[in-house]
């Protein structure tokens, strides 16, 4: 790219200004910092032709991210299937749904690919050699290969008693793992105060403004691959409540370059599990303030985030653009997921149970239209939440190598379909 | 007495310490004695009265909106962390 689009840091509570610099929070109120373009530079460049002549990354997008000149880390993340999910349509008794799949994000398998592949192309630009996160564990895997891949050192801090698919996804990246005793809340606070004793770079405390814009690319590619247009609904999970804000940030930046027309209507929902519902609890209540989950219990580690740093912003936006919030118990999440796989073959994380389960919950209430077009952010992949469902999936059953015991267990119903195409077969030679 | 903790980026307002010493029986007078001595650390911290919406604290290891906001009790031994709560997920 010939020019800097991303010129500086601004306060989102002040609008102090800070040059781009590792800092996550203004130093006159605390209040978090965002990226600011010169958009006048972006729309010189970013059209629509030009979007469709790059490769089918994140980077497609590279004028409304926040790296300057090439980026170095996660170069082909993104670019993940919109895909058009009918069965599943039928099954919830509406018309056009859809499901981004970032359970097939590379190189880790969820969203965070997407923020990670940012932040660590600005912490190699501001010269950090070691990288750290505060992580429930698809952070701390996608930071983990990334920055292997990047030649980076990194410091992944866990809560203790995560899913064992989360730990060994990044212990066999050869970062340096710590799981710290307590809850993901803990561990970000040790995080918060490491970051800037050490002066390394922590993807989400120190090098979080630039991190949290990795996530408009979620919402880029949903509204490009939906012909160039928002939807009526987005479903997003939340943990720490930065996902769903960006998703909508991402529309209406495409509104404001002419990419999309406008004016974007989008209702954003947010998905939250009822062991650990800060933000839905704030939406249902009308309450100013978030009052933070003090001991998270869901199957939902990935959103186990009690103190949500964008808890207050993700609450405003939904009751803004008319969406809601709401929360589901464990069963019902364990429930989607298999709904989600047996209807689309899509085997999401907890956290994917937790977005379709609140969708169905939503379209019941009737604050989701039957008729409106809906997309649901799938943003973690099954194989790395195993726990929960092994003890709930039927095991396979077992025979000898016997045509026999095949027919038996098939029963009276298939013996029959047999003799007919048996029928048939013969009367063809 | 306890120890008050200070982010690093605040520290140019707290002549450069990283831990300061103050007296007070609650979360509100430690922070009041701190910022009486460093006015600077004050508007930062506070809106009027009350805490800013986007600055934690803890004492020890536990939030203090889980006990007694700035009405909870410290000992002399705590250790009362300052912490940017813009931070995680």
């Amino acid at each position: 790219m010939s020019e800097e689009t991303a010129i500086g840091l601004k306060c989102r509570l002040c609008g102090k200004t800070y040059p781009k610099e590792a800092l996550n929070f203004c130093t006159d109120d605390f209040g978090p910092l965002e990226v600011i373009y010169d958009y006048e530079a972006v729309a010189r460049t970013l059209r629509r032709e030009a979007i469709l002549s790059r490769p089918r990354s994140m980077w497609r997008y590279r004028e409304l991210l926040p790296v300057d000149g090439e980026p170095t880390v996660g170069r082909q993340v993104g670019g993940t299937p919109l895909v058009r999910a009918d069965r599943l349509a039928r099954e919830l008794g509406v018309s056009e749904l859809y499901i981004k799949n970032d359970a097939v994000n590379f190189p880790t398998l969820s969203f965070k690919d997407r923020v990670v592949a940012v932040a660590l192309s600005k912490a190699v630009e501001l010269g950090f050699q070691t990288v750290g996160c505060a992580s429930t564990g698809n952070l701390a895997n996608s930071v983990a290969a990334n920055a292997a891949a990047a030649g980076l050192e990194a410091y992944v801090l866990i809560p203790d008693g995560l899913e064992q698919g989360k730990v060994l996804g990044a212990t066999i990246y050869g970062a340096n793992v710590v799981a710290i005793e307590g809850n993901y809340d803990h561990v970000n606070r040790l995080c918060s105060q490491i970051a800037f004793r050490f002066g390394w770079g922590f993807v989400n405390v120190n090098l979080r403004p630039f991190y949290a814009e990795g996530s408009k690319t979620m919402g880029f590619e949903i509204a490009e691959d939906l012909g160039w247009r928002a939807p009526d609904h987005v479903v997003a999970p939340m943990a720490g409540g930065s996902l769903i804000g960006k998703i909508h940030k991402a529309f209406q930046e495409f509104e404001r370059l002419g990419l999309i027309d406008g004016p974007v209507k989008t209702r954003m929902h947010g998905a939250q599990a009822t062991g650990c519902n800060p933000i839905s609890a704030t939406v249902r209540s009308g309450a100013s303030k978030v009052k933070p989950v003090r001991d998270p219990r869901t199957i939902a580690k990935s959103l186990a985030i009690g103190d949500p740093a964008d808890g207050y912003f993700a609450s405003r936006l939904i009751v803004e653009t008319g969406g809601w919030s709401e929360d589901v118990d464990d069963e019902s999440i364990v429930e989607a997921m298999q709904l989600l796989a047996e209807t689309e073959g899509i085997w999401a994380e907890t956290a994917g149970g937790v977005t379709l389960a609140v969708a169905k919950k939503l379209i019941e209430q009737g604050r989701i239209g039957r008729d409106e077009s809906i997309v649901l952010c799938i943003t973690g992949n099954g194989l790395k939440t195993q726990e929960p469902m092994l003890e709930r999936m039927r095991k396979p059953v077992v025979i000898r190598p016997s045509l026999e015991e095949f027919e038996a267990l098939l029963g009276a119903s298939h013996a029959t379909a047999r003799a007919d195409a048996d029928a048939l077969a013969a009367g063809v030679v | 007495m306890p120890v008050v903790r200070i982010p690093t980026p605040l520290r140019p307002h707290a002549g450069g310490l990283d831990r300061i010493e103050a007296a007070g029986a609650t979360v509100g007078e430690i922070l009041n004695q701190v910022t009486a001595e460093h006015p600077a650390l004050r508007e930062r911290l506070f809106d009027g009265e009350e805490l800013r919406r986007f600055v934690n604290v803890y004492v020890n290891n536990e939030d203090i909106r889980y006990l007694d906001d700035l009405a909870t009790p410290v000992a002399a031994s705590d250790e009362v962390s300052i912490i940017p709560a813009v931070a995680g997920g």
